[in-house]
């Protein structure tokens, strides 16, 4: 009986490792050999070389590149986790209908179902040198010239993140604020907590894991992403994804790898060191 | 009822703002879809017009979009097809432990946090070696799956945690099979978490650009085909495109919703009424 469990288990499971192991590892096992190959203008050549690696660290760029990563994950990850906490903290703690609480809640997941690129496009009208934004703002006098920096800039990539990636702050906060017993805040109402030391003491504790799976998926969305950083920023900005594109581009595969060795590397750690901190079967 | 806060009221503008945030710029390509035939991709409208939608049946003005549809369109209904297969599988063989059940959930967590760019290199990569014609409906609908197969999977594992055993229990004991406790009473239950899985796994493979950006071959699904259009096309046509498949995208995540909600009602009416008191 005990073999037989763990015989059905693998049965059922199967198509996904079949999937997994053809999707996933062999194509990280690929990329980490041919990050060990050497390559001509032409074509690439399986010898085991480490010139790809010599290359990334002795450049610069390598290291600006990988800065401006962690400048926009970081900005981007502080932004939607106070977006994030807030909205999920209203529809969980404020919105008394359960009915309102879910029509809500759709409201702000809608989006995820619809395409990222048309999202990152319908910012051109607002954003551009004779946009919305740039109007209203002369309009109103604030300000003579249009602003040169709203498209096409830092700005304008971290805005695209923040407008895509809340929802992942979003979703886990609310699912792990509605699981908090009430009697808890009762009780810290009744021993005369304020509304605000609740929110600090009792709910932002309890809520941590939710954050921590909410964190984990923004900064591997925004570390790993190269379409957002380029469309938004008219190619004038790059982070490590955009070098990995762009070598593939020029069909330079084997320092595509590297860098890509190098990016997945990063993520792992980050990542590592976030689940020190929750337990994702237990919050799900 | 309790009286409502002053922060009620400040948290309820910043939802609502939030949610302008979100919707705002899509409904202003909306409008300006319906720009006229002299106007640019900002304010002012010059007029009124269906002319960016005519542009739409133009072959040389957008290309093989109608082509790129149909693909994105039978890739999406692959992807939701296997996805909800695979997960129910997968959700079933995670009700109990087994021998490395924990490398494949990690696994399957590491399938979700790596870098979309990885598996579209890595698997052109080995199509390449291996010889094999890269193509959206093998390498493309692979590479979608390691997007799609781990959300269905949490939400299988959230489904599983909450599942309430005693219903096997009681079909156990009036006699029913394993496999008639599963066709009749747990699929029956898990339905409508099935119908969300289907939605994650269909829009996300109609929407997914990174993961087939390099396993598509020479055939582009819709979100390659827009992509290539934002470099050079510069009428409102683009917006025209967004609008209609966004409200394509609309109409599918209401028809998976509709269903789960009448799935519910019609539970409500039929469903026991023990322990009820009735």
């Amino acid at each position: 009986m005990l073999k037989n469990r763990h015989i059905q288990g693998w049965l059922q499971a199967s198509p996904l490792t079949l999937i997994l192991i053809g999707f996933l590892i062999l194509p990280i096992i690929t990329i980490v050999v041919v990050s060990f190959w050497q390559a001509t203008e032409f074509s690439i050549i399986p010898a085991f070389s480490l010139e790809n690696y010599q290359f990334l660290f002795g450049s610069p760029v390598t290291y600006k590149v990988f800065f401006a990563t962690f400048k926009y994950a970081l900005i981007t990850w502080a932004m939607t986790l106070a977006i994030g906490f807030t909205v999920a903290y209203y529809l969980a703690f404020h919105i008394r209908s359960q009915t309102m609480q879910i029509a809500l809640f759709l409201l702000c997941t809608i989006p995820f179902w619809t395409s990222n690129i048309i999202r990152m496009i319908s910012w051109i009208p607002f954003l551009g040198r004779n946009g919305i934004a740039n109007s209203a703002l002369q309009s109103w006098g604030i300000i003579d010239q249009p602003l040169e920096w709203l498209l096409y800039s830092d700005f304008s990539v971290i805005l695209a993140f923040v407008h895509l990636y809340t929802l992942f702050m979003v979703v886990p906060i609310f699912n792990t604020m509605t699981r908090i017993d009430h009697s808890l805040i009762e009780a810290a109402r009744d021993n005369g907590a304020s509304g605000f030391q609740t929110l600090i003491h009792v709910i932002f504790p309890l809520t941590k894991p939710g954050i921590m799976i909410g964190t984990i998926f923004v900064l591997t969305l925004v570390m790993g992403d190269f379409i957002t950083v380029r469309f938004m920023s008219g190619s004038q900005k790059a982070n490590v994804g955009r070098l990995i594109s762009n070598d593939i581009a020029l069909l330079q595969y084997p320092s595509a790898a590297a860098t890509a060795v190098i990016l997945l590397i990063t993520v792992l750690i980050v990542i590592g060191i976030l689940l020190r901190f929750v337990d994702i079967r237990k919050e799900l | 009822m309790e009286k409502r806060t002053k922060s009620f009221y400040v948290l309820t503008a910043f939802f609502a703002l939030f949610i302008l945030f979100l919707y705002g710029p899509t409904l202003t390509i909306g409008i300006l879809s319906f720009q006229g035939p002299e106007g640019g991709l900002t304010f002012p409208m010059r007029g009124v017009s269906l002319n960016w939608f005519r542009e739409l049946y133009m072959e040389q003005a957008v290309g093989d979009i109608w082509g790129a549809f149909r693909r994105s369109l039978v890739l999406g209904l692959m992807v939701m097809v296997t996805t909800v297969t695979v997960s129910v599988m997968g959700g079933f063989a995670f009700r109990k432990r087994f021998y490395g059940s924990g490398i494949l959930f990690y696994l399957i967590i590491a399938s979700l946090v790596i870098p979309s760019i990885l598996i579209s290199l890595g698997v052109g990569l080995i199509f390449n070696q291996f010889g094999l014609k890269i193509h959206w409906a093998t390498s493309g609908f692979g590479s979608q799956l390691t997007w799609t197969l781990p959300f269905g999977l949490l939400i299988m594992f959230a489904v599983f945690n909450r599942f309430d055993k005693s219903f096997e229990e009681a079909a156990r004991d009036q006699g029913a099979s394993p496999w008639q406790t599963v066709r009749y009473v747990v699929l029956p239950i898990i339905a409508p978490s099935l119908i969300g899985v289907a939605l994650f796994g269909f829009t996300l493979s109609y929407d997914e650009f990174a993961r087939t950006l390099l396993t598509s071959g020479s055939y582009n699904t819709l979100p390659l085909e827009i992509f290539g259009m934002t470099t050079n096309v510069t009428t409102p046509v683009i917006y025209a495109l967004g609008t209609l498949t966004t409200l394509f995208s609309l109409l599918i995540i209401g028809a998976f919703l509709l269903t789960v909600w009448i799935m519910g009602k019609r539970r409500a009416r039929f469903g026991s009424d023990a322990g009820k008191g009735v």
